[in-house]
């Protein structure tokens, strides 16, 4: 009698322990039996300024097979001859299917993935004959469309996830797609939308047996946010056909907002190729090219500013007092000393004139007098004191900084040199305004990114303040975007008008429009490893700027040449939304420039 | 007697027992078997509907039974004994393998079991033979008959029909022997080969952290030495015997410890030693007090040591594969979730999802959707734990316990031996049965396809158990009657 109760109590505990203590069992059943279909949302679509549509879904279609009903009667050759593959590669993916160390949910009762990321035109053949094939199905999923085949770098790419982003991001699993760079990726969070699912009850066989609950724990999926960019995709299209055959960038900013209205770097590519399943081959073509298409030299790549610098020196220098409105130089032409003047033009030159001509020599001097107006003091701290000025005002312009707080990938810093580098090379006595001539100029130790030199162009356009580039315009209005170089208005309006002067009779002057009003600078940067870099910076209308760009083509020489006409014809497109000039259209896209990479 | 006296004196309470017991598990077959396009629990196309059926000639068939007198069947006790003989050795010839088992024959379009009802034709014979009244144990010759009246079917069931959960349900009649006075010796005997044949073979290959052995060896001698101390103490009180033989055992290992230093011993030798240390004791002892019972001991204790060198020889050679694949499984010696191991993980699953409150009648996911094998008949017990939860599952495990424990009262009022032994096989029997199903299901047991009774979907169980409970009713009826 007391073995009776004590069997029966021994198994009234154990039930205890399973049913009431234990938790593992009731989720070991769930995974049993209830099968979380996931219901994948649309991806948010992306629009330019003027509400072009830029990127949409388009979709794609999978093969999918189900075993167990293949097993009368299918005729392998014909199903393989409606996909175009042959029957050892058929063999293959059967095999990968049935390997469950890689496919953990095998069932030969439930659909399995047998082709992915096929077209419409891929399977149109098979879908006419699908009912001879017992167990074949064709499934729907999305991928990304471009209606242009522009603007690569910024709007970036989807892809499938990779095991870093499942382990970061407990959203995804494997197979889903996510944006993988550029504001696709910047973006993932509203663009990808949220995930819905459909618990659906299976049997021990894997046999779909309706849904748990009558659906009353499914989930809808939401679409993902719209983004709608500063972007003109007009302006991008004519920037990247300008850029056509070289290597470089063209960046154009709304001033008065901040926002990009073009960002392009040569060489790129149709963001269409990385759609689908050629996406892994065509994108290990990009990273293998020897002109590194995938570098956004708009954001990531360097250069000194050459002659652009010349305007930021123009306002540091009048604002520190090194030199007034009136201040003149004598210029001795090629003649000059330390530094060469590399134009022809009276002696000596005002401060406007310097600017139109591109006059070395007087900024040298502007720069030298800068730095030594209080002289060097006791172990040269006053003129390192200056040097520091110096250094945070032209800081002041975004340079030798990355932009926060904004919306672009990969960023550059550039670099504007340090006091201590100095110190470390010549001793802190060993250095004087002399030894550091170059920056005066824009060359040596200053390095800048094509971005930095557009949202140069667009402080001096707004006379003393830059809002941060960006591309989303939900941006444009937030205050930690806008910066004050605390500069008087009045040295801007100066040198807007010895940029004015550079487009009608100085440097620029083949590429002006009167009408526009423009204002630019250009400059030609001196490259160790081959022709010059040619440099643009602009703006215009000078009184009420609408559009600041910059320029820069590797290895093309003169930036009068080759990039003040880009600039020209970017501020023509976007105040005329025509181009007029069609002669200087046509030299520009049909002019081909070799990337030392190809020359040898 | 009248039909008044039987229906006064029918045990009402077992009756209101067994119908809630056959009903609840005729609604959980109902649930087992449910699939999403429904039918009704009587549509006999269905296995519920089939199992009303069955209950319903149970029901018939039982009723009748209570109607038949109490000796009828003590008459043709050894005739019905015979030809069942003659209808389990039949069998095969008539049977199909099912599942390897060749104990089911085809009647139409019905299946019947002949092994179910041998359990009750064994009962009756067995209280016949031990009922008579001059039937004592005085010796073992005295168990030999009965030995012999159960291990007959019994074996043809297990090697003839290869049947072997249907045959293990006869050691349920050992407990009846050891309530009418078979040695409580022969049961812990048992018991302790049980363990000794368990611990052979789990640790019969863990070597031991030193010296030379294995783990499972030592362990097997610890019971045997626990086994001897126990009979020194409890029956011989022989306090100072059992401090020398605790002090010869622990020296040997002293020693065997000590000299492992240098070089590597083999404790198994060291084991034996010391056990043959014992023996000879044992033997002065016999000799020289004249204890002959010890030399029962020391039978004992070879006997044992013989076994375990042939358990690991049984267990390798005789057994079936899928038979000590499911003993390996149990034992821990092998995992496989998918493979033997997957009806237990599968039934473990479906019971432990069920929570304290269950998932409602018919909302069960795991038995709805078939991921537990035989859900509807061995492993039917998981319906209950995943649909109706822990109270459900607890209280129909202590209905069968109130079940139970009032058979056994019934055992114990019978006034005539004839009744009492045939009770007892009852309750033995059903005992056995919730024990053996119960425990598999909570894998706590090894595998053993027998069923729940009055629970799981079968005709033949059904009809046996009930005409089993119903000649025990009608025993219990009679015994006022019978000696007016």
């Amino acid at each position: 009698m007391g073995s009776v109760v004590l069997v029966v109590l021994v198994f009234i505990s154990r039930l205890f322990w399973l049913q009431v203590i234990d938790q593992s069992q009731k989720a070991k059943a769930d995974s049993n039996a209830l099968l979380r279909q996931v219901i994948y949302p649309s991806r948010g679509l992306i629009y330019d300024r003027n509400g072009e549509l830029l990127v949409f879904n388009q979709p794609i279609y999978e093969v999918t097979l189900i075993f167990q009903e293949m097993r009368h009667g299918f005729d392998t050759i014909a199903f393989c001859q409606c996909l175009g593959i042959d029957s050892l590669e058929f063999e293959q993916r059967i095999s990968a299917i049935r390997d469950r160390k890689r496919n953990r949910g095998f069932s030969t009762y439930t659909p399995q993935i047998f082709m992915a990321q096929l077209s419409k035109q891929d399977v149109a053949s098979l879908r006419e004959v699908s009912y001879k094939f017992p167990g074949v199905g064709i499934r729907k999923r999305t991928l990304r469309g471009y209606t242009y085949p522009y603007a690569a770098h910024i709007l970036g790419s989807v892809g499938e996830v990779s095991q870093a982003d499942i382990d970061r991001d407990k959203y995804y699993q494997a197979g889903d797609y996510s944006g993988r760079d550029g504001l696709e990726r910047t973006y993932e969070q509203r663009l990808r939308g949220e995930k819905g699912v459909e618990v659906i009850m299976r049997d021990s066989r894997g046999r779909i047996q309706g849904s748990y609950h009558d659906g009353a724990e499914d989930v809808d999926a939401i679409t993902g946010t719209d983004l709608h960019l500063s972007l003109d995709i007009r302006l991008q299209q004519l920037a990247e056909e300008c850029l056509h055959g070289k290597v470089g960038s063209v960046v154009a900013l709304e001033p008065a907002t901040g926002e990009i209205l073009a960002l392009a770097s040569s060489p790129t590519w149709n963001p269409e190729i990385l759609v689908g399943k050629q996406r892994s081959t065509q994108y290990n073509i990009l990273l293998n090219d020897p002109t590194k298409p995938l570098f956004n030299r708009a954001t990531q790549a360097t250069y000194p500013p050459g002659s652009t610098f010349k305007t930021i020196q123009s306002v540091v220098c009048l604002q520190e007092g090194g030199i007034t409105p009136r201040t003149t130089y004598p210029c001795s032409g090629p003649g000059s000393s330390p530094i060469k003047c590399t134009h022809h033009h009276g002696s000596p030159v005002s401060l406007l004139n310097a600017i139109e001509q591109s006059c070395n020599p007087y900024f040298w001097c502007a720069f030298r007098d800068m730095l030594q107006k209080e002289g060097y003091g006791d172990n040269n701290a006053v003129f390192r004191k200056r040097f520091n000025l110096w250094r945070d005002d032209v800081m002041k312009f975004g340079l030798g900084q990355r932009f926060e707080n904004t919306d672009l990938g990969e960023q550059s810093a550039g670099k504007i040199p340090l006091e201590r580098e100095f110190n470390r090379t010549y001793g802190e006595k060993g250095w004087k305004a002399i030894t550091i001539r170059s920056l005066s100029i824009g060359q040596g130790e200053i390095l800048v990114t094509p971005l930095q030199l557009a949202n140069q162009a667009a402080t001096l356009a707004n006379r003393g303040y830059y809002i941060t580039p960006h591309l989303n315009t939900e941006l444009t209005n937030s205050p930690e975007l806008r910066h004050e170089t605390d500069m008087d208005s009045t040295w801007f309006n100066l040198v807007a008008q010895g940029m004015h002067q550079v487009m009608t009779a100085g440097t620029g002057r083949w590429y002006n429009i009167d009408s526009l009003q423009m204002c630019g600078k250009t400059g030609t940067v001196q490259n160790p490893h081959g022709k010059d870099h040619a440099i643009f910076i602009g703006f215009a209308p000078m009184d009420a700027p609408k559009i600041a760009v910059a320029v820069v083509v590797e290895n093309a020489g003169f930036g009068a040449t080759w990039a003040a006409p880009v600039a020209s014809l970017m501020i023509e497109q976007y105040l005329t939304d025509t181009i007029r000039r069609k002669h200087i259209y046509n030299k520009m896209v049909n002019a081909v420039l070799e990337h030392p990479s190809e020359q040898q | 007697m009248t039909r008044n006296s039987i229906i006064s004196g029918i045990d009402w309470w077992t009756i209101a027992l067994f119908l809630v017991i056959a009903l609840f598990g005729w609604l959980n077959v109902y649930g087992a078997s449910y699939t999403f396009d429904q039918t009704s629990p009587f549509d006999l196309s269905n296995r519920a509907g089939k199992q009303f059926l069955w209950f319903g000639i149970a029901c018939v068939l039982g009723l009748a039974v209570l109607f038949i007198e109490g000796r009828t069947h003590e008459v043709i006790a050894y005739l019905l004994y015979a030809f069942w003989i003659v209808v389990l050795l039949i069998t095969p010839f008539l049977a199909h393998d099912t599942k390897g088992s060749m104990s089911w024959i085809d009647l139409g379009p019905l299946k019947f079991q002949p092994a179910e009802l041998a359990k009750m034709i064994t009962a009756l014979a067995l209280a016949k033979y031990m009922g008579r009244f001059d039937y004592r144990v005085r010796s073992w010759r005295d168990l030999v008959v009965p030995f012999v009246l159960l291990a007959l079917p019994a074996g043809i069931i297990m090697i003839w029909q290869s049947e072997t959960g249907s045959a293990l349900v006869f050691a349920s009649f050992l407990i009846m022997f050891y309530r009418f006075g078979m040695s409580g010796y022969v049961l812990t005997g048992g018991l302790s080969f049980a363990l000794l044949f368990i611990l052979s073979i789990r640790f019969g290959e863990v070597p031991l952290p030193w010296g030379s052995g294995s783990v499972g060896v030592l362990l097997c001698y610890l019971v045997l030495l626990a086994v001897i101390v126990g009979f020194m103490l409890l029956h011989e009180r022989d306090l100072k015997s059992t401090l020398i033989l605790c002090c010869v055992v622990i020296l040997a290992y002293a020693a065997g410890l000590i000299v492992n230093i240098w070089w590597t011993v083999n404790f198994n030798l060291v084991s034996l030693i010391a056990l043959v240390l014992i023996l000879l004791y044992f033997t002065g002892v016999v000799l020289y007090r004249r204890r002959f019972i010890m030399l029962l001991v020391t039978g004992y204790t070879v006997l044992a040591l013989l076994f375990c060198e042939a358990c690991t020889i049984v267990f390798n050679k005789v057994l079936q594969p899928h038979q000590r694949t499911r003993i390996e499984v149990l034992l821990g010696l092998k995992d496989d979730p998918a493979g033997a191991g997957y009806n237990v993980n599968q039934s473990l699953i479906a019971i432990g999802s069920g929570q304290f409150t269950g998932k409602g009648f018919l909302k069960g996911t795991q038995t709805k959707l078939r991921f537990v094998p035989e859900q509807d008949t061995d492993f039917i017990f998981c319906t209950v734990g995943e649909e109706w939860g822990f109270l459900g599952s607890a209280g129909l495990l202590i209905v069968y316990l109130i079940f139970i424990l009032r058979l056994i009262y019934i055992a114990e009022r019978q006034r005539d031996n004839y009744s009492r032994i045939y009770a007892y096989c009852v309750a033995g029997i059903f005992f056995f049965h919730l024990t053996i199903n119960v425990g598999m299901v909570l894998g706590l047991l090894p595998v053993i396809g027998i069923p729940l009774p009055f629970f799981s979907y079968g005709g033949s169980s059904m009809i046996s158990f009930t005409l089993l409970l119903a000649i025990l009713l009608r025993l219990d009826a009679e015994r006022l009657s019978k000696w007016q």
